[in-house]
């Protein structure tokens, strides 16, 4: 499991590569947040493109997101699901607390 | 009773590790019934989320090991097993509920939805100190133009 960060304006943009679960989920968290909490952007971009996998942990990821970007008053957008991972996500209920791009418009940039 | 096509056994420890290890086992094993690939994601997350469970919860504080047991059946049902002879869970129709979980703030209390959602049945079975046995089975479509 890898991960690319990159700030652009008000936005940080978290891209994860890899499986994810509750192995590869904490040191993602880790690495998210140090740099997250030091810059506090007002937009958090995870982007799950180059996500093949992931069980229940991811949700686990982004809620957990949600609640440290809520801390300064900043929201989380969730991009690039597979089919599989929306399923995932329509599950659990996520798009009340995250906003959750479809794929052709994270696919686009 | 119905015909066993293919049947394996797997034990390994608790490590965290192992959680991949473990869906692609299973996913490698069902492989011959030539799966669709959502139906074949889908016992993937399932498993992952079972023995993700032996691991947090089960064997909580220690390493124990983990025992998996799959059986594919003729008429394409897979059922899986996912044993621990860990902790147990005092409460199963508590555990199931969505989103409870005594894993902590990561953790998205999930698990069982996920595997019920999943799969076509799951069963637990869990006594406190003794462990806990999750079963479950998935009927496996034949793709369209299959054969």
């Amino acid at each position: 499991m890898n991960l690319r960060i990159e700030l652009k304006g008000g936005a940080m943009t978290a891209s994860m590569r890899g499986e994810l679960d509750h192995h590869t989920a904490g040191e993602m968290r880790e690495q998210i947040d140090s740099t997250a909490k030091k810059v506090r952007p007002q937009k958090l971009i995870l982007d799950f493109k180059e996500v093949p996998f992931m069980d229940s942990s991811g949700i686990g990821l982004i809620l957990g997101r949600v609640r440290t970007a809520a801390l300064w008053g900043g929201r989380v957008t969730v991009r690039g699901l597979s089919p599989q991972l929306k399923k995932m996500a329509e599950l659990s209920g996520i798009s009340a607390l995250a906003v959750l791009e479809d794929a052709g418009k994270g696919a686009k940039t | 009773m119905k015909q066993i096509i293919n049947r394996m056994e797997l034990r390994f420890p608790s490590g965290s590790v192992n959680e991949s290890f473990a869906r692609g086992a299973v996913s490698a094993f069902v492989l011959c019934l030539d799966p669709l690939v959502t139906d074949l994601n889908d016992l993937k997350t399932a498993v992952s989320e079972a023995v993700t469970n032996a691991i947090v919860h089960g064997y909580r504080d220690t390493i124990g090991t983990v025992y998996i047991t799959a059986v594919i059946y003729a008429d394409g049902t897979v059922q899986v097993k996912v044993r621990d002879r860990g902790c147990g869970i005092p409460d199963i129709e508590k555990a199931m509920e969505p989103l409870f979980t005594t894993g902590g703030e990561e953790r998205a209390g999930l698990g069982f939805a996920v595997m019920q959602s999943f799969c076509d049945s799951v069963r637990v079975i869990s006594k406190p100190q003794k462990g806990t046995t999750v079963t479950l089975t998935k009927r496996f479509e034949r793709k369209p133009n299959g054969e």
